[in-house]
């Protein structure tokens, strides 16, 4: 059956509409659509969402098979109501050549749960001293649009300055991981009043503030785009809305884990909120949710970070940092957005699935419910409410800080290209 | 009492002031020509030490053996940290064991609390110093010593520190005997002063409970005990400070600083001492440094605190306090 007619559902949140599948595409969206030749979805009270799209995921693969690849991640990805996620080139061996960034998204053809976008790496081995090859991984069939040495800071402004010019000639953009090295040696954790108290290393604010003050100066220099990974604190966000005003092209990411969580849980030592960056305090979460409710960040973007049980499960300092996201992006963000007022669930869909999609240059992704519009869609039960629980996670990575915290909101349908990946909460 | 003793934040006044009074008990068992309680016979205690340091080991040995414990020493020497999985490994191997309690000392902040909370082993959990976080049994031998030297042997029992003026001087950002006694001092009613040059003084300590200061020579005469900090001579390297001659000059302390503070008031250091740098020899080998004393009663406040989380409430010493009342 080619046709689904999914009946009754609030599209971006507005008046219950019904959405005719046909094929790939969105046929129509109307009220009293036709159910002939059509599976029908009964989506009553249910919020119907662009597919979303991830501009920041690991998927591990290759070389770390055992934390998540491309076919278990994509799964957590659908899982989550995403359609589309961006890979990034932090993998063994590094997605810094077009081989790499080829195999990647060859995987995620073959799997079809999700379209898997890889990221390019600004510098070879993410090593920060040689620029890879940008135009050979953008001429690939994987068409690289998005580069990053995300996990390690391009601090070199130099080679940042280069990076940022040359993606220019195909349109590109650098992600930026904003973290000065120095300030950061030894860094377990937010530094401030619990970091001092805890006697864990400091992760300065300042560290993450200065490298985005200095690569919007050098966007602005050059006339380059530039995007800021996982932005964390309350001066990021002033420096990113005064280069907006500027008219810098920058744009800037937030992650859910940055929205809903604080530095007060690490009091716990539980390596399961080790983060990098880190969690920050109450105020920057303030400041991050105004933000995104403002424009001022433009996406939400979950820097999704599996990792093996034996990585987590040991004293704080050994610990990896990172933790999962993808199937509970959504429901945080309703929780500290939607729920809060800061954002309606056209807003929403305009952070995590139009602009992101705008920003990496998703084709087919991040495009408006209707006619004649590839059928990329997310359906959510926005009134459910439950426990999180990792045991039902389809990644294949569990370390995620809501094991049994109750979060609103379940992706109950995810369809890529009017085929579904998820069904009733199950995939597909 | 607790289960566990990870922070000398976890303690009550009355917790804290019972430890320093048991130990006070203790204290006469290491006057008898026998050094030796029946207290912990047939409990099993293992001192886990990922991280060097052979004074305090061989302080919480000798106070596990004199109250009777059977003692294995595990010395996990190297990078633990960079393959951390064996921490979990290790305290489940002794825990399978049978062990009672674990004595630990670890590089990495927290491991303690780790060990104690993530339902790993079930025994009782002494931290004996991690990263630079925590030391309590070191800020309880410190407050011992203050309370015996400042209110005085007997006088000082069921007392606290109440009004006594504490000055810690040096590397307070790497110290987790800085930490431990800031929370222990505070609980127990002294004021404390931190001093020390501004790179060594972590970001966010507005919120601990005590005064910080730059300038020791203005502390000086108002401070009833100064406890110097041991700085590590790779500080320098990170440029914490220009050079040891410039620390030692404006945060040494030596003959002429010494003079400054009251009669009564005493020099603490929890060693090894960097002499000269630091501390003067002078200084040092004074009587009002009670270096050698802090020795000696880590022993007594370790069996103490050893007493109370694993002897139950059978009395420590055949003579109690209240006996002899």
């Amino acid at each position: 059956m080619s046709k689904i007619l999914i009946r009754g559902a609030k599209v971006l949140g507005g008046e219950p509409q019904d959405v005719l599948i046909d094929g790939a595409v969105i046929e129509a969206v109307g009220t009293g659509l036709p159910d002939e030749g059509a599976e029908v979805v009964e989506a009553d009270g249910k919020v119907l969402l662009p597919g979303l799209v991830d501009l920041h995921t690991h998927l591990r693969e290759p070389g770390r098979e055992d934390s998540e690849t491309v076919l278990t991640g994509t799964r957590a990805a659908a899982s989550g109501g995403y359609t589309a996620v961006f890979a990034m080139a932090n993998t063994f061996p590094v997605a810094d050549t077009a081989g790499v960034v080829e195999q990647v998204y060859r995987l995620g053809q073959e799997h079809g749960y999700c379209d898997v976008q890889p990221i390019g790496a600004v510098t070879v081995g993410l090593e920060g001293k040689k620029l890879a090859e940008l135009g050979a991984m953008h001429e690939s069939a994987a068409g690289v649009t998005v580069f990053s040495d995300d996990g390690k800071c391009v601090d070199d402004a130099v080679i940042m300055r280069r990076a940022l010019e040359y993606v220019k000639a195909f349109g590109g953009v650098v992600a930026q991981h904003a973290q000065e090295p120095r300030l950061t040696e030894g860094a377990q954790m937010n530094e401030g009043v619990v970091s001092a108290e805890l006697g864990l290393g400091g992760w300065p604010a300042v560290a993450e503030e200065s490298i985005i003050a200095r690569d919007v100066l050098l966007a602005e220099h050059v006339g380059s785009r530039v995007h800021i990974c996982h932005l964390s604190t309350a001066g990021s966000v002033e420096i990113v809305r005064w280069a907006k005003s500027r008219g810098i092209d920058v744009t800037a990411e937030v992650t859910p884990h940055h929205l809903l969580l604080t530095d007060e849980l690490v009091r716990t030592y539980d390596p399961v909120y080790k983060v990098n960056p880190p969690l920050r305090t109450e105020r920057d979460v303030t400041a991050l949710r105004e933000a995104l409710a403002d424009g001022t960040i433009d996406i939400v973007a979950t820097d999704h970070a599996p990792h093996p049980h034996e990585d987590k499960d040991c004293e704080w300092a050994a610990a990896a940092m990172g933790m999962v996201g993808l199937e509970t992006a959504l429901s945080v963000v309703q929780q500290t957005m939607v729920e809060t007022g800061l954002l309606d669930w056209a807003g929403v869909a305009d952070r995590m699935s139009f602009k992101p999609a705008r920003i990496g240059q998703a084709a087919g992704h991040g495009r408006p419910v209707s006619a004649g519009e590839p059928a990329n869609l997310t359906l959510v039960d926005t009134a459910y409410r439950g426990a999180v629980d990792p045991a039902g996670f389809a990644s294949r990575s569990r370390n995620t800080p809501y094991e049994g915290r109750e979060l609103p909101g379940r992706v109950t349908h995810t369809w890529l290209r009017g085929k579904a990946t998820l069904v009733d909460g199950k995939l597909a | 009492m607790q289960r566990h003793l990870i922070s000398a934040a976890d303690l009550t006044r009355d917790d804290a002031v019972l430890i320093l009074d048991t130990a006070e008990e203790m204290a006469r068992v290491a006057d008898r020509p026998i050094k030796k309680l029946p207290t912990l016979r047939g409990r099993t205690v293992v001192n886990l030490f990922f991280e060097d340091s052979t004074r305090t080991r061989i302080s919480f040995e000798a106070a596990e053996k004199r109250l009777s414990a059977d003692v294995i020493n595990f010395t996990a020497k190297g990078s633990s940290v960079s393959k951390g999985e064996s921490l979990k490994d290790t305290a489940q191997t002794l825990e399978a064991m049978g062990v009672d309690a674990v004595v630990i000392r670890h590089g990495a902040s927290g491991a303690p609390y780790r060990l104690a909370t993530s339902g790993w082993i079930d025994a009782a959990v002494i931290n004996a110093g991690d990263g630079t976080h925590q030391h309590p049994t070191q800020a309880l031998l410190d407050a011992f010593t203050m309370r015996r030297r400042l209110v005085g042997r007997d006088a000082g029992i069921g007392q606290d520190l109440s009004g006594k003026r504490i000055t810690i001087v040096g590397d307070v950002l790497h110290s987790r005997v800085a930490r431990s006694n800031v929370d222990l001092l505070h609980t127990l009613g002294a004021e404390v002063t931190l001093v020390a040059p501004p790179t060594l003084v972590p970001v966010g300590v507005e919120s601990w409970p005590c005064e910080i200061s730059y300038d020791l020579d203005s502390t000086l005469s108002k401070s009833d005990a100064v406890m110097m900090l041991r700085v590590q001579r790779e500080r320098m390297n990170a440029a914490f400070f220009p050079t040891e001659r410039e620390y030692s000059r404006r945060y040494g302390l030596d003959g002429d600083r010494m003079a400054k503070m009251p009669e009564h008031a005493i020099v603490m250091h929890p060693g090894p001492m960097v002499r000269g740098m630091e501390i003067t020899a002078e200084v040092a080998d004074s009587d009002r440094c009670t270096v050698v004393e802090q020795v000696a009663n880590g022993v007594s406040i370790r069996m103490a605190v050893l007493y109370l989380l694993l002897g139950g409430n059978e009395p420590a010493v055949t003579h109690t306090r209240t006996e002899e009342k």
